[in-house]
């Protein structure tokens, strides 16, 4: 018996030191009474946003690899779409575009990371679903990219964009575990009625590079993933179609975790800025020059006026820092996605047929 | 008479000691489930196998028991269960062979082989698993030529990038009647083993050897009774054969199968190579000497003296690269098959059950090594020298 319980018991002493490393971050928040926090009438929470701010800096769950999207270039610094809200956020509460931690996390680990508290937002191409957010329990922010599942197949299987999921019956198809492309696809082929075989893989450059060698004939993911990888890693882009058949709506959307509304209501206000202040045409550049402009929607919007970011516990000119660090919405896009010819289509501001809106900042 | 106080006695300090321990553990216990408890609340999340008889709704691409993607995430979870299994058996009969004969090639008198074996069993064994699989399969497996362009064999069989093909056996029409006569010659075959048993230890010189064809005759006399009755034979050979985009009939073995074992028999052969070569050398030396004296071949000393002694040296340490064999198996999702770690990843992202899905995922590796464990001390009781 003695034999026995050593070893099981140094598992137990090692499982609990384990634990309660990952368990520490998670309570910090918890620990710190609220009364601390600055309260501000019907504002619930905070105890996160109080954790950040004591901390200095935002912890940010990315894509480590997604050329576009998240991924750190040849120099070591953290590039692409998703990266770059994680700077905004960053520049709204320090001033400080670089006041970031970035975590690269892969598609299965991600909502446990946010759910232990290991980030404290997550942008990465996630999509925003029912089961995300309600059996989850996250908080997805506004869509910041929307996005719709598409399949790429080589050009010697179908050549027409327009041919439909027939043209790919008995096809091998490749595709990253732990995504909604995964039930999607599955979702898809049954209704049309077409047999196909998925091959599985838990990293999407594993899944593109079984695609490029020819191990499948066809890959799924989302449109902009497809075009952006596409371009970046198959040996030869002109021989592949992307084809017309939209298989899923994917809205891609920030999360965090249900608890902290306050520190939610910054990850989304921080969008709608971005987003606003394209409408108003206030770029990095020009952001100076609207601070002594005569409009109250500008002036609000950059806190020369109102008290709209007091009420968050933040600087009243949070939105303006993120413009002048960041940009707005427009120019993270082009700086990011200019290069793939990702057309902008639904994510073009509502004021030119997109669906980018912003609620008003009043 | 006793006049040690009790804080002093060495008997009472020791049960004070276990005492301690067991509190301790309760204590450790106690706050590994009030630290998940609380956690779950705070996030408003509870846990429960509900979700289990829910559908999958997620294809997997390879799978040796019937699966449909309306079905249940329990089957979705039981077919990456078989799918390990199937691997890690099969993984494990290979291995054995690959281990054998590379350990023995290591003691060869002969330098090329020795030297090849020695090369092998360093490469192998001093490079990671997760390399070695990425490159069976992204380096060897689909480099193969596409369907098209498939490398024909004898047989026929087929190797390409989309998987290897073989001529294989497909049951007729009749295979369900079949089964009663291949029943019957399993059971011929146990009834003249026992006959054969006591028939020997009735007599007083050993029986004849030629009464070892029995084994051979019954069984193949009741399977001939079966082809004068049934109008189909058993099996029909499926060939594979081009048609559209892939092969139809005969075997599959997908690149990710053919892949993960290959590489799982690659590198677990080059462990039990050298524990192999350890058992044999660990047995003296004057054994060889003294059955080469008595003049046996040095095969014949190798078979009948030197391996049932080096057997007992080898049998546990080899247990336990059986076991790394079934537990490495789950770094298949890097190349793509679905085995037990992969599909109950997807699950546990699909549904968020991570605490269930990692329980579920524990418990079943640990079913699968303890059943190795127990059939393996059974095996090494059996072959333990037995001391008159």
């Amino acid at each position: 018996m003695r034999k026995l319980l050593f070893p099981l018991f140094s598992l137990m002493v090692l499982t609990s030191l384990l634990l309660a490393g990952c368990g520490t971050p998670a309570a910090t928040p918890t620990a710190a009474p609220a009364a601390e926090t600055p309260q501000t009438p019907g504002v619930a929470g905070g105890e996160r946003l109080q954790a950040i701010l004591d901390r200095g800096e935002v912890i940010c769950g990315v894509h480590g690899t997604f050329q576009g999207f998240g991924f750190v270039d040849s120099d070591g610094n953290w590039t692409g779409f998703d990266v770059d809200f994680c700077r905004a956020w960053a520049a709204a509460l320090f001033d400080d575009a670089n006041a970031v931690e970035f975590r690269g996390l892969s598609a299965q680990e991600r909502f446990t990371a946010l759910q232990s508290g290991e980030v404290d937002v997550l942008a990465r191409n996630s999509t925003w679903t029912w089961a995300r957010d309600v059996e989850l329990g996250l908080t997805f922010g506004p869509v910041n990219f929307y996005d719709g599942q598409a399949i790429m197949a080589k050009r010697s299987v179908v050549d027409d964009p327009a041919a439909g999921l027939a043209a790919l019956e008995g096809a091998n198809v490749c595709v990253q575990s732990g995504t909604t492309t995964e039930l999607n696809l599955a979702d898809q082929f049954r209704a049309a009625g077409v047999n196909y075989t998925p091959v599985v893989f838990e990293d999407q450059n594993a899944a593109f590079q079984a695609y490029d060698e020819g191990r499948c004939d066809a890959i799924t993911s989302d449109r902009s993933q497809l075009a952006t990888q596409g371009q970046a890693v198959l040996q030869n882009y002109a021989d592949h179609v992307i084809l017309d058949v939209v298989m899923s709506k994917e809205p891609l959307a920030p999360a965090v975790s249900d608890g902290d509304p306050r520190w939610a209501q910054v990850v989304q206000w921080v969008i709608y800025g971005m987003i606003q202040a394209e409408e108003l045409g206030i770029t990095s550049e020009n952001v100076d020059t609207f601070l002594t402009s005569e409009d109250p929607v500008v002036r609000r919007l950059l806190g020369v006026e109102g008290e709209l970011g007091a009420m968050l516990g933040l600087s009243n000119d949070f939105i303006y820092r993120v413009i002048k660090h960041v940009g707005n919405y427009g120019e993270v896009y082009d700086r990011n996605l200019a290069t793939f010819n990702l057309a902008r289509g639904q994510n073009e501001l509502w004021t030119n047929g997109g669906l980018m809106y912003a609620p008003p900042f009043r | 008479m006793n006049t040690t106080a009790p804080w002093r006695d060495i008997r009472v300090l020791k049960i004070l000691a276990q005492v301690i321990f067991i509190i301790l553990l309760a204590l450790v216990a106690a706050y590994l489930y009030a630290n998940v408890t609380t956690n779950l609340a705070r996030q408003g999340l509870a846990v429960g196998y509900g979700f289990m008889t829910n559908p999958a709704s997620f294809g997997i691409g390879e799978s040796f028991i019937s699966y449909d993607p309306s079905d249940t995430y329990a089957r979705a979870l039981l077919v990456g269960l078989v799918n390990t299994l199937v691997v890690s058996a099969l993984g494990i009969v290979f291995t054995t062979i690959v281990g054998v004969l590379a350990g023995v090639a290591r003691l060869s008198s002969n330098w090329l082989i020795n030297r090849f074996a020695a090369a092998y069993v360093g490469l192998i064994r001093n490079t990671p698993l997760l390399l070695q699989l990425m490159f069976w399969y992204f380096g060897v497996i689909i480099q193969l030529p596409d369907v098209g362009q498939a490398i024909k064999l004898p047989g026929p069989l087929f190797l390409t990038q989309r998987g290897v093909y073989m001529t294989w056996g497909e049951g007729t029409s009749t295979f369900p009647a079949w089964r009663i006569f291949i029943l019957i010659a399993f059971i011929s075959i146990v009834v003249i083993w026992l006959l054969l048993r006591n028939a020997q230890k009735r007599a007083s010189i050993p029986l004849s050897p030629w009464w070892n064809l029995a084994y051979l005759m019954v069984p193949a006399l009741i399977i001939l009774i079966g082809f004068v009755i049934q109008p189909e034979p058993p099996l029909q050979a499926t060939v594979p054969e081009l048609s559209g985009l892939n092969f139809r009939g005969g075997l599959r073995l997908t690149p990710e199968f053919a892949a993960l074992l290959f590489g799982l028999v690659i590198y677990t052969g080059a462990f039990i190579a050298e524990i192999v070569r350890g058992g044999i050398q660990a047995v003296s030396r004057g054994q060889v000497e003294a059955a080469r004296s008595l003049g046996l071949s040095t095969g014949q000393a190798l078979r009948l003296v030197v391996f049932p002694q080096a057997l007992r040296i080898m049998v546990p340490p080899v247990t336990s690269q059986y076991l790394n064999l079934a537990k490495n198996s789950s770094l298949a999702i890097a190349i793509g098959f679905p085995d037990l770690f992969s599909v109950a990843g997807t699950i546990f992202n699909q549904t968020g059950a991570a605490i269930e899905i990692i329980t579920i995922m524990m418990l079943s590796y640990l079913s699968i090594s303890l059943f190795t464990s127990l059939l393996m001390n059974i095996y090494n009781q059996r072959i333990q020298l037995v001391e008159r």
